[in-house]
């Protein structure tokens, strides 16, 4: 069996554990061994990738494996990863692990809650490693169903309608997706060849250019309602309200990312001519995204509203920085990926601590918190910094490779759109400091969170994690960076073909 | 000089150390551990700086070269831009280090008495190692996106300590205006890196200041909106180092960064990381001469207006911190119009070494002035010159010191900052005769308010000091007041021109006496003045400083209302007329879209869903209707 199978095996023996366990104990030792593995995996896989490439394996994709599964269509389980993939896959496994502790309060129908949020994690561990278009968007409808559930039943103040608008809105990327995919199917084979659903096959191939025109926003679209590109991201603030603290977790973390990723693996990777002629179109949209949603965030009275609204900007910088079609530009992107995948998971762990102590996320009811909880008030001072870019964090490298790589470009529209995204960094300052000093600074106002306590081990454990994920990236960019770079090659040789 | 990274190493382990485990740390051994490796740092500085200036390695043909001690990759961007981490070793980071190191061992020592017992006292000296680790690794850099991760780093330090009081809202709002403030700034000195480095396709400063301006010649002839690359990027550069070093506009967080403790302002915002944007231009100087001469003029207008009206705006302030710093915002103003006004080489970059020099005599007399002012505070627990008086009985040490500095920054001899300053007089004189004019008046106004200050401090009759008696400050606090005053003595006398110049060649000082002479009486007639009107002075009565006063001083004392200015902009438009608008629009007309998509089809789900009815009877009626249909279609065809 391929190496690579054992990410959609172990959720599902973990689902299969958790479906055994009888308390909620059990529940919990079977989640975080499970949770554990794939993270071992994980750290496993990108030390055997780093290797292999050390090596000299120079194939695009690594441990690829294919087996033919509906053959009238050609449809087959094929997967293989490169250093992006890789990364993502480690991100996954982070916010799991990390996610698992930050669900331990949860007693109400805990055992279903792990089991949908496990498979929530198997779509998209699945998504990562697919390189067949409709596996792949298997894998992705997989991850996005759990989420209806996660929030309509865990979830809090008006979870129906939060559920039912993330879901059927990321339905309706959906849709768009799967004409993208069978248009993309359609015109996939080769002068004689078969029809084929393989990435790096349909990659071999031209598709036509005037398909690519109708192809190419069909998919960029479908994906970027899931990277909340703007006008399509008000799923993202009242969904995230809503969801419990973990699934928000995962959601803004990872589920965020397979959006920015189908662009960059699909959409771009697909139709580079497309993507050369219509890129100019997205960007715009994009740009919009980075500073319309830091703009949005500043006046928010909620904490995950703000942070959501910070996450439409951070991710808008990802699709902004994909669009810019370059290797530099394009590396920055993947890391401010995983930068924002943690920062924000981050801030929502805390967030939830924090609330699971006042019972309130409106800022004007909160003060002096620093007092009472200083841990998760220092973390949350961290977590903000990350945010707003302070160098040694993982949010300043990523960004700073983003403006450099945009920079490369010399023409007025883009220079104009660079600097309006370099700008973003004064805003998130603004909306950031303006929370730290509104909740945790100051005297305590409410008598009654005079009497609250710090973060206990289970809550620890993940925001540690998290943080020294950050400032490891933050210190030692070329941890990651090389990995990504390089393995960017492929994709700018299809744009430049 | 391979130890010289041990000069960045220290004071990082030190914050880690402080930082990780400041709850285990109990009394002041927070205090003593950070104080001790800040010696040890101090040291190395300055053997570092003996070694460099000293030994012939670092002199080809007599003339200072830039060493690179080390030099990692430390993010790959594109194939030629890579950011580096490394110690770049010159004559100006080499006296930086001096600086930095001196007033910051200082501040270390000060504190011991200064913050005894304050909550959050580990807190605190790690947040101090964690700024001498920033702003020694700004000063180090090797390439100018080193120096902006460092800058970066200051600023939140900055930041930090300046909120260390996070109960008070006071400065709670004066920590987030700094921090924003300066980002903005350096949302210039971001662009500027990016439009300097696209054409240079180097972030290195050996490559970016390289004679001649070479780094730059493929940028020849790129112009926007009518001013070449080169000074555009040169220009957004100096808006950086203009936040940072508080210039007109972007000075407004600096007044109220004084809600910091005071040990911090007399380190942070008075002698080191405000001089950040001097030193930011000093070590881009080659290629400000070489690629775009045109901003330096436009640079020391800056300086010059800055300086003019920090000036003004210190002789109304009543804060005694106040008048500080806008004294330092006045002096880093001379600084930046040195480098303004100063050429390349030999007598030409006069105002170069002048305002590296004043650099460093002020740093030494800035942070004598406020950690005096700091024993004050700490003896009569206020602020405010109306409580004051007459303490030069009580706290003869302070008295004395605070003396010598008041006199070095009026520019008497000997002190130092009359050296300093007497040169880059003398730099403006060859600039053009006004500016010479304008900057020995406000040498004179200089002298003026401090003088009044220390007056109001030390003589005039105290109002009330009934409720308790002022004393002397412990040793711990005495101690760096009297070393920072013998440097001050001695400072004068050092032959600056032989370490630090715009050529690296030495430069021999001499004085020029009608400049001098002048100096020296305009600041004696201003401190003449100041004598006549503060010395004796007695009604003091605690009273709103703005009643029966004129309309020019009510102005100053409000400072000229820039910060009315910027609430405007900030609340009332940004706030107001984009937030607002974009919060609304979102949840009305983005999301109310895709309500309005849900409602639609809701609503015509309804319409259609009375054809599933059930009854047999419609639907055999809808059939019998469709039959009929049907057969007329047939028989027309």
């Amino acid at each position: 069996m391929n190496f690579l199978s054992l990410f959609v095996l172990l959720p599902l023996l973990t689902l299969a554990g958790l479906w055994l366990s009888k308390n909620l104990k059990q529940v919990h030792a079977v989640a975080v061994t499970g949770a554990s593995a794939l993270l071992v995996l994980t750290v496993y896989l990108t030390v055997d990738f780093l290797l292999q490439r050390a090596a000299g394996n120079t194939a695009e994709m690594l441990y690829t494996a294919s087996v033919m599964w509906f053959e009238p269509l050609n449809i087959h389980y094929a997967v293989g990863v490169d250093g992006i993939s890789v990364s993502m896959l480690l991100l996954t496994s982070i916010i799991l692990f990390t996610g698992v502790f930050a669900s331990w309060t949860i007693v109400d129908q805990a055992k279903e809650y792990y089991m949908w949020f496990l498979l929530l994690t198997l779509g998209v561990y699945g998504f990562f490693i697919s390189i067949d278009l409709f596996t792949m968007f298997m894998f992705y409808e997989v991850a996005l169903i759990p989420m209806y559930l996660l929030i309509g039943l865990w979830g809090s103040g008006g979870k129906e309608y939060a559920a039912m608008k993330l879901t059927l809105m990321l339905m309706g990327g959906s849709a768009f997706l799967m004409i993208g995919i069978i248009g993309i199917y359609l015109n996939s084979a080769p002068e004689g060849g078969e029809l084929t659903m393989n990435l790096l096959e349909i990659s071999k191939v031209l598709i036509p250019v005037d398909v690519q025109r109708w192809l190419f926003p069909l998919v960029f679209i479908g994906f970027g309602v899931l990277g909340a590109m703007f006008p399509f991201h008000t799923w993202s603030p009242d969904g995230h309200a809503s969801a419990p603290t973990a699934v928000s977790m995962l959601h803004a973390g990872v589920l965020m990312k397979l959006g920015g990723y189908g662009c960059f693996r699909v959409a771009i990777y697909l139709m580079p001519e497309a993507a050369n002629e219509l890129a100019w179109i997205f960007l715009t949209l994009t740009g919009i995204s980075v500073v319309y949603g830091a703009f949005g965030a500043i006046l928010q009275k909620d904490l995950k509203y703000i942070n959501a609204y910070s996450s439409v900007s951070h991710c808008g910088l990802v699709l902004f920085a994909i669009l810019m079609l370059n290797q530099t530009a394009m590396t920055g992107a993947i890391m401010q990926m995983l930068s924002h995948g943690l920062m924000t998971a981050l801030f929502f762990a805390l967030i939830g601590m924090i609330y699971g102590r006042t019972h309130t996320r409106n800022i004007d009811e909160m003060s002096g918190l620093m007092k009472v909880m200083p841990f998760l008030a220092v973390c949350y001072v961290i977590a903000g910094l990350a945010s707003l870019g302070l160098p040694g964090l993982s949010g300043f490298v990523a960004e700073m490779t983003v403006f450099v790589g945009s920079w490369e470009h010399t023409d007025m529209f883009h220079r104009v759109f660079t600097v309006v995204a370099c700008c973003s960094i004064v805003i998130t300052a603004v909306y950031i400091l303006r929370v730290v000093g509104k909740i945790l600074y100051g005297e305590v106002e409410n008598k009654h969170h005079l009497e609250l306590s710090d973060a206990v081990w289970h809550e620890r454990i993940p925001v540690v994690i998290l943080i020294i994920v950050i400032a490891a990236i933050g210190m030692y960019p070329l941890l990651v960076s090389d990995m990504i770079s390089d393995s960017l090659v492929s994709v700018i040789g299809q744009l430049a073909r | 000089m391979e130890y010289s990274i041990f000069v960045l190493l220290l004071p990082m382990m030190m914050f880690l150390f402080i930082g990780l485990l400041q709850g285990k740390l109990k009394g002041q051994s927070a205090g003593i551990i950070g104080t001790i490796s800040m010696s040890l740092t101090t040291i190395i500085a300055y053997a570092v700086a003996f070694d460099y200036f000293f030994s012939p390695e670092s002199k080809i043909d007599g003339i200072y070269q830039k060493i690179v001690e080390y030099n990692w990759v430390w993010l790959q961007l594109t194939e030629n831009l890579h950011i580096d981490l490394g110690v770049l070793l010159d004559p100006i980071s080499c006296m930086m280090l001096v600086v930095i190191t001196t007033v910051s061992l200082m501040v270390h020592i000060y504190s011991l008495g200064y913050m005894h017992g304050e909550r959050g006292f580990a807190r605190y000296y790690a947040f101090l190692s964690l700024f001498s680790f920033s702003m020694l690794g700004l000063v180090v850099a090797t390439n100018i996106f080193q120096m902006y991760i460092f800058w970066e780093l200051v600023g939140v330090s900055s930041y930090l300590l300046i909120g260390f009081y996070y109960t008070k809202p006071a400065a709670i709002a004066a920590s987030k205006k700094a921090f924003i403030v300066t980002r903005f700034a350096d949302l210039g000195f971001l662009i500027g890196i990016l439009v300097l480095s696209f054409y240079a396709q180097s972030f290195s400063f050996t490559d970016l200041t390289a004679p001649g301006g070479v780094a730059l010649s493929s940028a020849a002839g790129v112009s926007f909106l009518g001013a070449s690359a080169a000074a555009w990027g040169l220009s957004l550069i100096f808006v950086g180092g203009a936040g940072k070093s508080a210039m007109f506009p972007l000075h407004i967080w600096l007044p109220d960064a004084m809600e910091g403790p005071t040990p911090v302002s007399a380190l942070i915002h008075a002698a080191t990381m405000v001089v950040a944007g001097v030193y930011l231009v000093a070590r881009m100087f080659p290629l400000y001469i070489d690629a775009a001469p045109e901003v330096l003029p436009g640079i020391a207008y800056v300086g010059a207006f800055t300086s003019l009206f920090a000036a003004v705006i210190a002789c109304f302030q009543s804060d005694i911190k106040r008048v500080l710093a806008f004294s330092t915002i006045s002096q880093i103003g001379f600084m930046i119009v040195a480098l303004g006004v100063s050429g390349m080489g030999g007598h030409d970059g006069l105002g170069y070494m002048a305002g590296m020099w004043h650099l460093f005599t002020h740093a030494m007399f800035k942070a004598l002035l406020f950690l005096g002012a700091g024993a004050v505070i700490h003896a009569v627990h206020s602020n405010e010159m109306a409580e004051m008086g007459g303490l030069r009985k009580y706290m003869p040490i302070t008295h004395i010191t605070f003396l010598i500095a008041c006199l070095a920054i009026a520019g008497i001899p000997p002190f130092s900052g009359f050296f300093s300053k007497d040169e880059i007089l003398s730099a403006c004189w060859e600039f053009s005769p006004v500016m010479f004019a304008l900057m020995a008046g406000i040498a004179g106004l200089t002298a003026f308010y401090m003088f009044r200050l220390y007056y109001r401090i030390f003589w005039s009759t105290p109002t009330d000091v009934s409720h308790h008696t002022p004393h002397e400050a412990p040793a711990v606090m005495y101690l760096p007041l009297i070393f920072l005053a013998l440097v001050t003595l001695v400072a004068g006398f050092i032959p600056f021109g032989d370490f630090v110049t715009s050529d690296g060649a030495v430069y021999h000082i001499h004085i020029n006496w009608t400049v001098a002479t002048i100096s020296i009486v305009v600041a004696v007639v201003a401190i003449a003045i100041a004598t006549v009107k503060y010395m004796k002075e007695k009604s003091k009565a605690p009273q709103n400083p703005l009643n029966n006063v004129g309309a020019f001083y009510r102005a100053a004392y409000r400072r000229f209302y820039i910060d009315e200015v910027y609430m405007f902009v900030t609340h009332k438009i940004i706030f107001a007329y984009i937030s607002r608008p974009i919060k609304w629009f979102d949840r009305q007309v983005v999301d109310g879209f895709m309500n309005f998509l849900a409602w639609g089809a809701n609503a015509l789900a309804a319409r259609i869903k009375g054809f599933q009815s059930g009854q047999v009877q419609q639907y055999a009626y809808v059939f019998v209707l469709g039959v009929i249909i049907l057969i007329v279609i047939a028989l027309a065809l």
